[in-house]
């Protein structure tokens, strides 16, 4: 009945009707997930209007894809699914439709991946304000497009007040991995190079800041950002990534301790070489945060052979997403499945996991 | 930045370095057994641990981890006593990040928060203070911890409440003193203790007198340290000038901050507002006398204690628990025998793995490699890749 | 019970509360700074002060002098090294006393 292939669309040029204007509700009530008009109408006005693509616009239960249109991106599935329940859902940099696009993009990107499609599912609290839920899902599409991938299937349910906080918001996302690209967190080796694309902690630190009464005020913003086309330049010019992981909760050091293991290697860093923004820094000073255990939400670690280190770095820095990126640190064999810090202080310390959050200190 | 970046410099690090070697070589007691040096205060040991300081120093020297960690202290029933507060119906209980973790006898105030109970993290007692000015219908109990240091800063928000004439907030108090506590490790037969760095902030209110008894009566060599890494180095050197040179003085190392006399506005603040206990409990060291204080009568509405009821139990550690000892220093944490097995960040037995500062977490998060050979590693036989820093 | 960061007072914000703004690295907190004035140091001279900030209050006025002899003093340590070390050096190379 419907067409199945997604064309060669670009969102806007569907010759769609425009269907905003339908819900005049100014909060979400238990109707709107009914399955009945008014929810039709939430979906055509709220999501379609925002997301306008033909897959998603031809209301079908499922998003219908031809395999050989997949095949022309590389010769692997990746798949994967996250579920957002941040707090508070508006913070300096982004809000949960920033994090719920970029987070599934990038967990796709990170296999290498070539990013294409997403679903969203949302559970709304009864009561919600709708135009939060607009501005949510214009979050969403704004960074879709800047990803370059298309939300074309969802569900919404409606729970009674109290049973969510406000909205609890999955992704889901399939992409393409190329042809002989291999990442995996085995695959560290001596004399490797380890690499960041940028600035550490922002996001941990926004957040940290915007939920709980620190009284302290700053410009920083979460990193959220999605990192598909940078993981694309840096394959052309390394195909032969080894290790490649998003820094999000428990930051660099969590991914490298578990590349450390995987691999059975150890992994140095130099504390001196860390890209660290001043409030960041000053931030951690205040509380007694350790920066390599703060979340980041646009952030990559890879691990990459020596040889290639510099045309990956070159690379990066060419690309919007890795301004400053930096090597801060290299795989050893000893002492095995251990992240050592060299200090800037001139000692050595190990860099373990992390158990539970990461608190602000007085002591 | 300022103030700190200088006292981070890693130059000044190789010359104190050198400088110790070069005066622990002329030390010959130091031939036969290692110089304990203890770090009273739980912010050095984190210092210690997080800037690997013990690398830079000559096996002859060895910290010993004193007991300095208000959290690490906070006995269980004390714990539980938070957690009843915490519970009861129109309270919000704010406290520092540090306590939010340590286990009490049935649950911490992370897991009472999980549970439904209004806990709230805060920065300073006067974001608890605002939390009472904005929350007019609830109560706020402010959870206060620390030695000396925080005193002045909790008394100076009671003195504020009053002035507000706030009806819904009041303190549980839980602040003890570092003295009697210096006095008790002195005093304890199990330790050699060749001498000490003294809590810098601490020092900061109280001045540098009240550790004279220190250097006359027990002959120990005391340097007052700050708690940048070249503060901590610098207070080592110190120490081991002073035990090199046969001399027991009271050294100020952090004159930038710690006057003579202390901090005479918070000292009087603390004075109007607290009064000594008779003795009080310390995980893991028993009933110390004189070691803590309470809310004088005249602030009786800002007591937390007098307003509400709580089970105000003594709570035995759990069996297999080392704690006392590690906090006295009498054993390290990799020889307590849960170390690392029952008694891991994931699942503490003991609030010393809970604390950031705690010798047993510090330890495990960060130090638990030197076992393995990292302390044998001059940090310039690594070579790392470097080709350019950060930007 | 130790962690206190210098930080730079940058604003005052309300005299009769004692509460002025503190900047540590470009991050910003209000802290109450009743135990560093007095009649010769009322709040409003507090502006540029550098200070120790401990949950909330300014507890200490940082002596810059003092900071400055700290230094100093590790530094001629490290010259004195680097003296005696190019003395035994330029020994071992003429053979002779320099």
């Amino acid at each position: 009945m419907s067409d199945q292939a997604p064309e060669k669309t670009v969102p806007g040029q569907t010759g769609l009707r425009r269907r905003t204007g339908k819900v005049r509700d100014t909060h979400i009530n238990l109707a709107h997930g009914s399955g009945g008009k008014a929810m039709r109408d939430l979906i055509e006005d709220v999501f379609l209007g925002a997301f306008d693509n033909p897959v998603l616009a031809a209301m079908e239960d499922q998003a219908v894809f031809t395999l050989a249109e997949l095949a022309k991106h590389g010769d692997r599935l990746a798949f994967t699914t996250d579920t957002f329940v941040v707090d508070p859902l508006f913070f300096p940099g982004g809000d949960i439709g920033t994090l719920a696009v970029a987070g599934t993009v990038n967990d796709l990107a990170m296999s290498g991946a070539v990013p294409l499609y997403l679903s969203c599912g949302m559970v709304l609290e009864e009561g919600l304000s709708v135009e939060v839920l607009r501005r949510v899902v214009a979050s969403m599409q704004r960074t879709a497009k800047l990803a370059g991938v298309m939300i074309v299937t969802g569900d919404t349910k409606v729970v009674e007040r109290g049973a969510a906080d406000k909205s609890f918001l999955n992704t889901a996302g399939v992409g393409v991995v190329p042809k002989g690209v291999e990442i995996s967190a085995r695959n560290a080796r001596e004399g490797d190079a380890v690499i960041v694309n940028g600035y550490l902690g922002d996001h941990g630190t926004a957040i940290l800041i915007a939920r709980n009464q620190l009284g302290v005020e700053c410009g920083i913003a979460s990193d959220c950002q999605p990192l598909g086309s940078l993981v694309a330049a840096m394959l052309a010019v390394c195909p032969e990534i080894h290790c490649m992981r998003d820094a999000t909760r428990g930051g660099v050091a969590t991914v490298l301790n578990e590349f450390a293991e995987s691999s059975n290697v150890a992994i140095r860093l130099n504390e001196a070489a860390l890209p660290l923004r001043e409030e960041v820094k000053g931030a951690c000073e205040i509380l007694g945060l350790d920066p390599l255990y703060l979340a980041n939400e646009g952030k990559l670690v890879a691990i990459v052979p020596r040889e290639k280190a510099d045309q990956v770095l070159a690379a990066m820095r060419a690309h919007p997403a890795g301004e400053h990126a930096a090597i801060i640190g290299e795989v050893a064999e000893e002492p095995a499945g251990v992240v050592v810090l060299h200090t800037a202080f001139g000692g050595q310390r190990i860099v373990d996991m992390l158990v539970g959050e990461q608190l602000p200190r007085i002591c | 930045m300022k103030y700190v970046d200088e006292f981070r410099d890693p130059e000044k690090a190789k010359t104190l370095s050198r400088e110790i070697r070069h005066l622990v070589a002329g030390i010959a007691r130091a031939k036969q057994r290692p110089l304990q040096i203890m770090e009273v205060c739980g912010g050095h040991t984190h210092a210690i641990f997080r800037y690997g300081i013990a690398q830079l120093l000559p096996d002859e020297i060895e910290f010993v981890h004193g007991p300095g960690c208000p959290v690490c202290v906070l006995p269980m029933g004390r714990v539980d006593d938070c957690v009843a507060l915490a519970e009861l119906p129109h309270v919000i209980f704010a406290t520092f990040g540090d306590a939010i973790r340590v286990p009490g006898s049935k649950k911490s105030l992370l897991k009472a928060k999980a549970d439904g109970a209004d806990v709230r993290m805060v920065y300073s007692p006067l974001d608890a203070l605002k939390l009472a000015r904005d929350n007019p219908d609830r109560e706020v109990i402010f959870f206060g911890l620390g030695f000396e240091t925080t005193m002045p800063s909790t008394a100076m928000t009671v003195l504020q409440a009053k002035a507000e004439n706030l009806t819904n907030f009041s303190l549980f108090c839980n602040h003890i003193t570092i003295i009697p506590t210096i006095k008790a490790i002195l005093d304890s037969p199990d330790l050699h203790l060749d001498g000490f760095l003294g809590p810098g902030h601490v020092s900061m209110v109280i001045g540098l007198r009240s550790y004279e008894f220190i250097a006359e009566h027990y002959r120990k060599p005391i340097t007052i340290s700050g708690f940048e890494p070249l503060d901590v180095l610098h207070s080592v050197w110190m120490v081991i000038k002073q035990i090199a040179e046969g001399r027991a003085e009271v050294e100020n190392q952090y004159g930038r901050i710690v006057p003579r006399n202390g901090n005479e506005i918070a000292l009087a603040a603390v004075d109007r507002v607290f009064e000594t206990r008779e003795f009080f409990e310390w995980r893991g060291l028993g009933s110390i006398d004189h070691s803590g204080v309470r809310v004088r009568e005249e602030f009786a509405e800002f007591d937390a204690e007098r307003k509400f009821s709580v089970p105000n139990l003594k709570i035995a550690d759990p069996k297999a628990c080392q704690c006392g000892e590690v906090l006295k220093g009498v054993i390290k944490p990799q020889q307590c025998k849960v170390f690392g097995t029952a008694c891991t960040p994931e699942m503490p037995l003991g609030s010393l793995m809970v604390s950031t500062e705690g010798a047993c977490a510090a330890y495990y998060n960060y130090g638990r490699i030197d076992t393995t050979g990292l302390k044998k590693r001059a940090p310039s036989e690594a070579t790392l890749v470097t080709t350019e820093g950060a930007p | 019970m130790c962690l206190g960061i210098p930080g730079q007072i940058v604003e005052i914000i309300n005299e009769d509360m004692k509460l002025a703004m503190v900047d540590v690295g470009g991050v910003r907190r209000a802290v109450n700074v009743a135990f560093i004035v007095n009649e010769a140091h009322p709040v409003s001279a507090c502006l540029g002060d550098w200070v120790l900030v401990h949950v909330g209050f300014a507890m200490m006025r940082i002596d810059e002098q003092e900071a400055a002899a700290t230094l100093a003093l590790l530094r001629e340590m490290g010259e004195y090294q680097a003296e005696i070390d190019s003395m035994k050096t330029s020994d071992l190379s003429t053979g002779a006393p320099s």
